[in-house]
């Protein structure tokens, strides 16, 4: 267990100050650019975080200002946040993906200053609701690429001519920096972190200093990293799962960050430093598994006989290995040699053979799968939190990763389940509140503690159980309670299901609509000669259905009880979509929301006498027009319910 | 002076004429598009430029120098590069190596230094390597930079089509239908390609292409061909309005 409880007092920048002083020639940020990874060291990191501070002072920016960054993951993007901080300003994320009238909302409510884009794209969105946020004194940009036409207007500033002006301002003042730093607190609020908002406009989180840097410190009590490992940075920054990572973790130990070239390479750049420790919502581990489902099924016959024997071994193998439980020899020998055989080179293909841990958060992950990643050797773990405890609070411990359960708290942490069954928690990360919402902000830490809104229990070994969000729980008409996020995972857990959204609440039973996974599904169509033109067509198949009827049917006979079984389901004709408004930009559900754009759908998944309807689909493309195209869609009851 | 003077270009297959007559001037800095009806004779007036075929009669000047007779990798060095309608790419390389030895004219060591790769070849080979990336990284190529170019879509082959071209650090850049055979999407990609190789590296761009939505869209002058003649030019609104170019896209009636 590493001592680094007293960096607790330090500020982000007066942190970053103290690690340049411990190792100013160590490696803190890696950024592949032209194909060649560049290294920025701890002292280099400091000197922009200086350049970009001093250069927004320059710009007029002072105590309590505020900064909002649209951009992919890029080493400036640091710069700015903290630069920011160091003088006392705080930074906000927004999601890349947040549209023209979402981002004038936003800036508006959190009274943005300086907008910091990271290319023209960005810039565009910010530039069409311009006259909307008439307090916005400068928007800086990273890529000069499709800039042209804009230098000369004097609301843009190039990052570099920032830096430049940081620099200017320094040589004039060479002690200002350093006393803007001193001056920062622990306490103080330094980020700004939008909630996903599966319910209206995101609310925006007050982070603090301390709640960052506890989150990092606790982390590695429990989990130790050592300054050498590597982590790379492909969460978007708006998420508090990234700024958990590059402003507490690494702050609170040390290690490198890892810019990848761009969002596509993302995944190859991971294979290219093979990090030692990642975080991810579940999708990203569902969409490795499909991943190596796919090159096993697409490898030869040997390799598949080789993984299809060994993957049993390893399965019964990790049983014992997350519980902690001594293995009987013969199934240890066995399992060292699975490893040693397949799942070595499989993992390595993958990038992720170094790695010591994988955290998985956001949402739940089906505990089949933290099996399968045993399985083959990658310690995936649980994790559980919210925005408003910095992300992180509960986690598994090594050797005691039970699947249905998120782990204990963190060192510091304590939890309370309330008499309706909400958790509560309360930790030094506790965010203070929501900017300027008093009231939800009161709401939220009613009587001390962080209400977050998940109903839960701890279990005999002192593991939290996250059932479902207490709003989200619902009821059939005989009044038995279920979860449908549960079964939504369940049915995940296959391969050929991408999405699916459970209905059931105050209804006879509960039925589906479902997302079939278009590369799995598309694969295993191929290989049938089975010949189809688009993601509807592929829906609307009759084999693909029966298909995805066996799924639900083995979903069905593990159904824990009666009423959790799916009694109807139906393919939907595309693939539910964040631009939709279907998803979240974390990728959550927004299940009142679907039902309502679906309400035809729902109602003939209740009325068992339809097995066909024709509908109306429209399909918005990204240059806003939309087109509608009548297709039929069938309904399918599962038998024995 | 305009850039690349083409005076009276007459070019003749036995009794075929392809080209007649011909009078272009490319102007520096803009795009300059070449527009007519199949066989109107536009990808022969490129292959004498680029040296492919040589004119029956008349002259090219590029830059006060005579191109009518050049081969085309003297052409090339001169600075005019060709991105071709065909893809003309080693299917069974890289991306990486077809853009590497689209630039083996500026390696300039010997097989000994080469052998040894020490000093100058490891330098050069580096200074190659990073007017490579800087065009990867223009044409949005990072995603496969490694892959084997046989592997890639239509719209990726064409892309790396035209930075092939790029790479060769081109004044002209003679693009022979990027978009032929693409979705709205990726002409929309390429457009705004285009445009970024004008505008941002500051390449004189001559452009063949059918589209003629894009075509009016982008370019600064417009040349129309019919039966190997110049039967109109100008601003692509002048063009617009000329008489014998709609009766030529569009038929006597």
């Amino acid at each position: 267990m590493s001592n680094n409880e007293h960096l607790l007092q330090f500020s982000i920048p007066q942190l970053l100050r103290w690690r340049v002083a411990e190792s100013p020639k160590r490696t803190a940020l890696r950024e592949k650019d032209y194909g060649i990874w560049n290294t920025y060291t701890w002292e280099a990191y400091y000197d922009y975080v200086r350049k970009t501070g001093m250069g927004l002072k320059a710009l007029g920016l002072g105590k309590g200002d505020t900064i909002a960054i649209i951009s992919d993951n890029i080493p400036e993007l640091l710069f700015v946040a903290i630069g920011g901080h160091a003088i006392g300003a705080i930074s906000a994320g927004m999601y890349q993906t947040t549209m023209p009238a979402e981002i004038a909302q936003i800036i508006q409510y959190l009274k943005v200053s300086v907008v910091f884009c990271d290319n023209q794209e960005q810039v565009d969105k910010v530039l069409e609701v311009r006259d909307q946020i008439p307090h916005v004194k400068k928007v800086i940009f990273e890529d000069p690429r499709g800039m042209r036409d804009y230098m000369s207007d004097d609301w843009f500033v190039d990052v570099r001519d920032l830096f430049k002006m940081g620099d200017a301002a320094h040589a004039k003042d060479p002690d200002l920096f350093e006393s803007l730093v001193d001056q920062g607190k622990p306490d103080d609020v330094c980020h700004l972190c939008l909630t996903s908002g599966t319910t209206g406009l995101p609310k925006g989180t007050m982070m603090t200093h301390k709640n960052y840097i506890n989150m990092g410190v606790r982390i590695t009590q429990v989990d130790p990293l050592e300054p050498t490992d590597e982590y790379v940075s492909f969460l978007p920054f708006a998420w508090i799962g990234e700024q958990m990572n590059s402003f507490g973790v690494a702050m609170a130990t040390g290690i490198t960050i890892n810019f990848p070239e761009s969002v596509e390479t993302a995944m190859s750049d991971l294979k290219e430093i093979g990090p030692h420790f990642m975080f991810g919502a579940p999708r990203i581990y569902e969409g490795i598994r499909s991943e190596i489902w796919l090159k096993i099924d697409q490898s030869y016959w040997f390799n598949k006989l080789m993984y299809n024997y060994f993957i049993k071994i390893g399965i019964a193998a990790a049983g014992y290995r997350m519980t902690g439980k001594s293995m009987p020899p013969m199934l240890q020998f066995k399992a060292w040699l699975g490893k040693q055989i397949i799942f070595r080179p499989l993992v390595n293909q993958i990038g992720l053979l170094r790695l010591r841990r994988a955290y998985t958060g956001g949402a739940a992950l089906g505990p089949e799968l933290f099996t399968f990643y045993q399985a083959i050797g990658v310690n995936l773990k649980q994790i559980y939190g919210q925005t408003e405890i910095t992300g992180i609070a509960y986690m598994h411990r090594d050797g005691d990763v039970r699947p249905e359960t998120v782990g204990k708290p963190l060192p510091g942490t304590e939890c309370k389940i309330a008499d309706d069954g909400e958790i509560l928690s309360r930790s030094p990360s506790v965010s203070p509140g929501y900017f300027e919402l008093p009231e939800k902000s009161e709401e939220l830490l009613e009587g001390g503690w962080l209400h977050s809104g998940d109903a839960g229990f701890i279990d005999e070994n002192g593991h939290l159980v996250v059932i479902d969000r207490v709003s989200d729980v619902m009821h059939n008409n005989k009044g038995e309670m279920f979860s449908p996020m549960f079964l939504e995972n369940a049915l995940k857990f296959s391969p050929y299901i991408k999405e699916a959204v459970i209905f059931g609440n105050n209804k006879d039973f509960v039925a589906a609509l479902i997302n079939i996974d278009p590369i799995v599904v598309g694969k295993w169509a191929e290989d049938r000669g089975l010949s189809y033109s688009t993601y509807m067509d592929l829906s609307k198949k009759k084999d693909v259905a029966d298909l995805i009827m066996e799924q639900v049917l083995d979903v069905n006979s593990r159904a824990e009880k009666e009423h959790f079984k799916i009694k109807r389901f139906a393919l939907l004709y595309k693939l539910l979509d964040m631009d939709d408004g279907e998803l979240t930009k974390t990728g959550k559900i927004r299940r009142k929301f679907v039902q309502e754009r679906y309400q035809n759908l729902y109602e003939a998944l209740y009325d068992e006498t339809v097995s066909e309807k024709e509908v109306e689909a429209s399909f918005q493309y990204q240059d806003g027009q939309s087109t509608l195209v009548k297709t039929r869609i069938a309904f399918y009851t599962v038998k024995g319910v | 002076m305009a850039h690349l003077q083409i005076s009276d270009v007459t070019l003749t297959f036995g009794g075929l004429k392809a080209l007649s007559h011909v009078d272009m001037a490319i102007e520096p800095g803009l795009i300059t598009s070449i527009i007519g009806p199949n066989g109107a004779g536009k990808t022969s007036m490129l292959n004498c430029i680029s040296g492919f075929y040589h004119p029956t009669k008349g002259e090219i000047l590029y830059k006060d120098k005579d191109l009518t007779h050049a081969s085309p990798h003297q052409v090339s060095t001169m600075g005019i590069a060709r991105a071709f309608q065909n893809l003309e790419l080693f299917s069974g390389l890289s991306v990486l190596d077809n853009l590497l030895l689209a630039r083996h004219q500026n390696l300039t060591y010997s097989l000994l230094q080469a052998t040894i790769f020490y000093g100058k070849a490891a330098r050069v080979e580096a200074e190659n390597r990073a007017a490579v990336e800087d065009v990867i990284d223009f044409m949005e190529l990072e995603p496969v930079r490694k892959h084997m170019v046989g592997s890639l879509s239509y719209g990726f082959q064409k892309k790396v089509e035209v930075a092939r071209a790029l790479t060769m650090d081109p004044e002209i850049l003679l693009l022979d239908e990027p978009m032929a055979g693409m979705n709205i999407q990726e002409k929309e990609d390429i457009v705004r390609f285009v445009m970024d190789i004008q505008k941002e590296r500051n390449i004189t761009v001559v452009l063949v292409e059918h589209d003629l939505g894009v075509v009016m869209d982008i370019s600064d002058r417009i040349y129309v061909l019919d039966f190997g003649e110049v039967i109109g030019s100008g601003n692509p609104e002048e063009v617009a309005n000329n008489p014998k170019v709609i009766e030529a896209y569009i038929g006597e009636d």
